[in-house]
């Protein structure tokens, strides 16, 4: 349940081993009522063994979910759900390994189902369970990468884009109603899957971003921009004219292997 | 349908039924459900998300007889106490508020500012008759175990239908009041211990704010219900009035920077100040000094959507000092509790839940986005476990599970209660799934 001061008792981590995605689930520990954590991915269990250690009175489980096989995802979301979960996690990412190009179909499928579709179904599951239970927060963490493509990463982009839009039409439909739905766009964030790119301006750590999700988790604006003058920056680049972006861009982001 | 408690913390969707008489039975048959009255108790004892939540304010009614009244779980103080003022009876036990109805009155125990002289609202309850999960109505008094799992209980027993209540002759609806302003903390409690003894109410508003040596300043009022020598005077219709003035209405919006620091303060100020003599003799009417708030419809709007828990506590005598520790913290934090209230218990009764235990007790109205709220409220739940006291359930909204069976030394055996009388967990709240009930 989630208590008059917003601490929640259960949490359900879609991308069990992301670094934010377990920096939120941290922060949310730090509120004392933390019971429950269900690690959802292909792999959790090297961090369902660190998080029972890290919080041994925390009852921490594993569930291997394939996001690239959406058919059984809602099913098996259903299966774990027990007497329920307070606050719904989406922080699966597949990002390329080769940067530019066009990528085969093989890649683009994977980054469709595992950013976009498989996830959106999670959250699907996971507000109609919600709606079940009463209350309950579905945070969904995208990107500023859904603002505007760039040639380094726009097959993420977009695929988190998707979910993105979906995530903010789900927290219209459901404006008014107990069940809140969270959009994160997170600037660069210093994590194992950007540790191969040069660090732009405005780069974070993974604890200021789940720093701002603990702040907004229970009432807050829909999207949050980690940091938050992001929102601004990007509202100008959005609106840069196309050459001059992509210019910018190039020098900016383009890839520089390892830091 | 979207439900809180009184706070308007954690909202939560629910099924909401209507009961009625006959069909009550039917209407909770297969669901998991709570009863609710007038949705006063503060936290989510009264909400049952994705469940039912049974409203019982349309089993009303009520019979009054020379000293006792049969009401149904639905009937509410305030219109009790408009029909029996007037012949000269009153509630033996009132909340702060009397839009409170007997269901909800029993199901939290409730106590009044009579509390050190005459408990809590169940010891004047002589039966109860209890809707079952099973289905089965069953009548229960003082001499069962149920009895005192159901007073306390937070509903989840069964549904209240009616009980009996032993009521309080008055000669008068006014109350003789003694106020006094105290300088401080000490001041308050000598008063307290001091004058307790010989007036049947008691309470002391206390200005959360001050600090260094004016910490714990406030004003403490001490009342008997007048009697009829001494309003000599008086007219005779004056006497047993239960015209209740209407109440105005808080607006629909309030600004969540509404009560901060700087207004409570300086309500805080007049409050203390409007006391000019350090002690006053008045004559007050029942509404004024019973329900102060009840002024106000809906006031707790003012906190605006953001809504606010109200820390309920009570430490034995010995451990009073509690009382100063978070005094002097809600100061130095310069927390802003437009409200905060301190009062002595007597005698605790045997509910297994029930709140009330010899001691003192204090509620602080907070606004929940006082920064570091959540650490803080733990850190007085540990300096009550310390101090032997605990919490109000009526009243919480965000304490510790595992912190609970310390605070309730009985707790165990309203779980085996719950067990016999509701073996498949028919009645549920969001209070109960939260504290593991």
């Amino acid at each position: 349940m989630i208590d008059g001061l917003g601490a929640v008792q259960s949490v359900l981590l879609v991308g069990g081993s992301s670094e934010i995605g377990l920096a939120i689930v941290d922060e949310i520990a730090r509120f004392d009522r933390l019971e429950r954590v269900v690690l959802a991915g292909r792999s959790p269990e090297a961090s369902q063994v660190a998080l029972r250690e890290k919080y041994p009175h925390v009852q921490v489980e594993s569930l291997t979910l394939d996001l690239a096989q959406p058919l059984t995802v809602e099913q098996q979301v259903r299966a774990i759900w027990g007497a329920g979960i307070d606050v719904t996690i989406l922080a699966a990412g597949f990002l390329a390994k080769e940067p530019g190009g066009l990528f085969g179909s093989l890649v683009l499928l994977e980054s469709g189902l595992v950013n976009f579709v498989g996830q959106m179904i999670v959250g699907t599951t996971a507000i109609e369970l919600m709606k079940g239970q009463g209350q309950g927060v579905l945070v969904v963490l995208s990107s500023v990468a859904v603002e505007r493509p760039r040639v380094e990463n726009f097959v993420y982009g977009s695929t988190k884009g998707g979910l993105d839009m979906w995530a903010n039409g789900v927290a219209d439909l459901l404006a008014g109603t107990p069940i809140r739905v969270m959009v994160v766009r997170p600037g660069m964030v210093r994590t194992r899957m950007s540790n191969h790119l040069r660090e732009v301006p405005m780069t974070c750590g993974k604890e200021e971003v789940a720093r701002v999700v603990g702040k907004n988790l229970i009432r807050g604006p829909v999207v949050v921009w980690v940091p938050g003058k992001l929102r601004w920056v990007m509202a100008v680049l959005r609106h840069l004219p196309r050459p001059i972006f992509r210019k910018l861009a190039s020098r900016g982001w383009k890839s520089q292997g390892a830091r | 349908m979207t439900l809180s408690g009184w706070g308007k913390t954690a909202p939560t969707l629910t099924r909401v039924v209507e009961a009625s008489l006959p069909g009550i039975s039917e209407s909770i048959s297969g669901q998991v459900s709570i009863p609710r009255g007038l949705g006063r108790a503060y936290g989510d004892c009264a909400v049952n998300g994705g469940g039912t939540t049974v409203l019982m304010t349309r089993i009303n009614n009520f019979e009054f007889r020379d000293g006792f009244v049969d009401a149904a779980g639905g009937a509410s103080l305030d219109s009790i106490l408009q029909t029996i003022i007037p012949h000269g009876w009153f509630i033996p036990v009132t909340p702060g508020t009397r839009f409170v109805t007997v269901g909800g009155a029993i199901a939290a125990d409730v106590h009044g500012k009579n509390h050190h002289c005459d408990g809590s609202f169940s010891q004047h309850v002589e039966f109860i008759d209890l809707l079952l999960a099973s289905g089965e109505v069953r009548r229960v008094g003082p001499s069962d175990q149920l009895f005192w799992a159901t007073a306390g209980g937070m509903g989840l027993t069964g549904i209240i239908l009616k009980a009996r209540i032993k009521l309080l002759k008055i000669e008068s609806s006014l109350i003789s009041t003694l106020t006094f302003r105290a300088a401080n903390l000490d001041e308050l409690m000598d008063l307290m211990k001091v004058y307790d003894g010989m007036y049947r109410y008691s309470v002391a508003w206390v200005d959360s704010l001050a600090r260094g040596r004016s910490l714990g300043r406030g004003v403490v009022s001490f009342g008997n219900h007048a009697t009829v020598a001494e309003l000599n005077g008086y007219a005779k219709d004056e006497l047993l009035d239960a015209r209740f003035p209407r109440s105005i209405s808080a607006p629909n919006h309030v600004p969540n920077s509404f009560l901060n620091k700087k207004t409570i303060r300086a309500f805080n100020e007049f409050w203390y100040r409007k006391n000019l003599n350090r002690q006053k003799i008045t004559f007050e009417s029942i509404v004024s000094y019973f329900y102060p708030l009840d002024g106000v419809d809906r006031w707790n709007q003012i906190y605006g959507n953001r809504g606010f828990v109200q820390y309920q506590f009570v430490v034995p005598d010995e451990s009073g000092e509690v009382v100063r520790v978070i005094l002097e913290r809600l100061a130095q934090e310069q927390v802003p509790s437009f409200l905060t209230v301190l009062k002595r218990f007597g005698r605790e009764s045997d509910g297994y839940l029930s709140f009330p235990t010899s001691g003192w007790t204090m509620a602080i109205d907070i606004p929940t986005d006082v920064a570091g709220l959540g650490k803080m409220l733990d850190e007085f739940d540990s300096l009550l476990l310390d101090g032997g006291g605990r919490v109000y359930l009526a009243k919480d909204s965000r304490v510790r599970r595992d912190r609970l069976a310390l605070m309730y030394p009985k707790l165990s055996k309203f779980a085996e209660m719950r067990v016999v009388v509701d073996p498949d967990r028919k009645f549920q709240s969001n209070l109960s799934r939260r504290l593991g009930l």
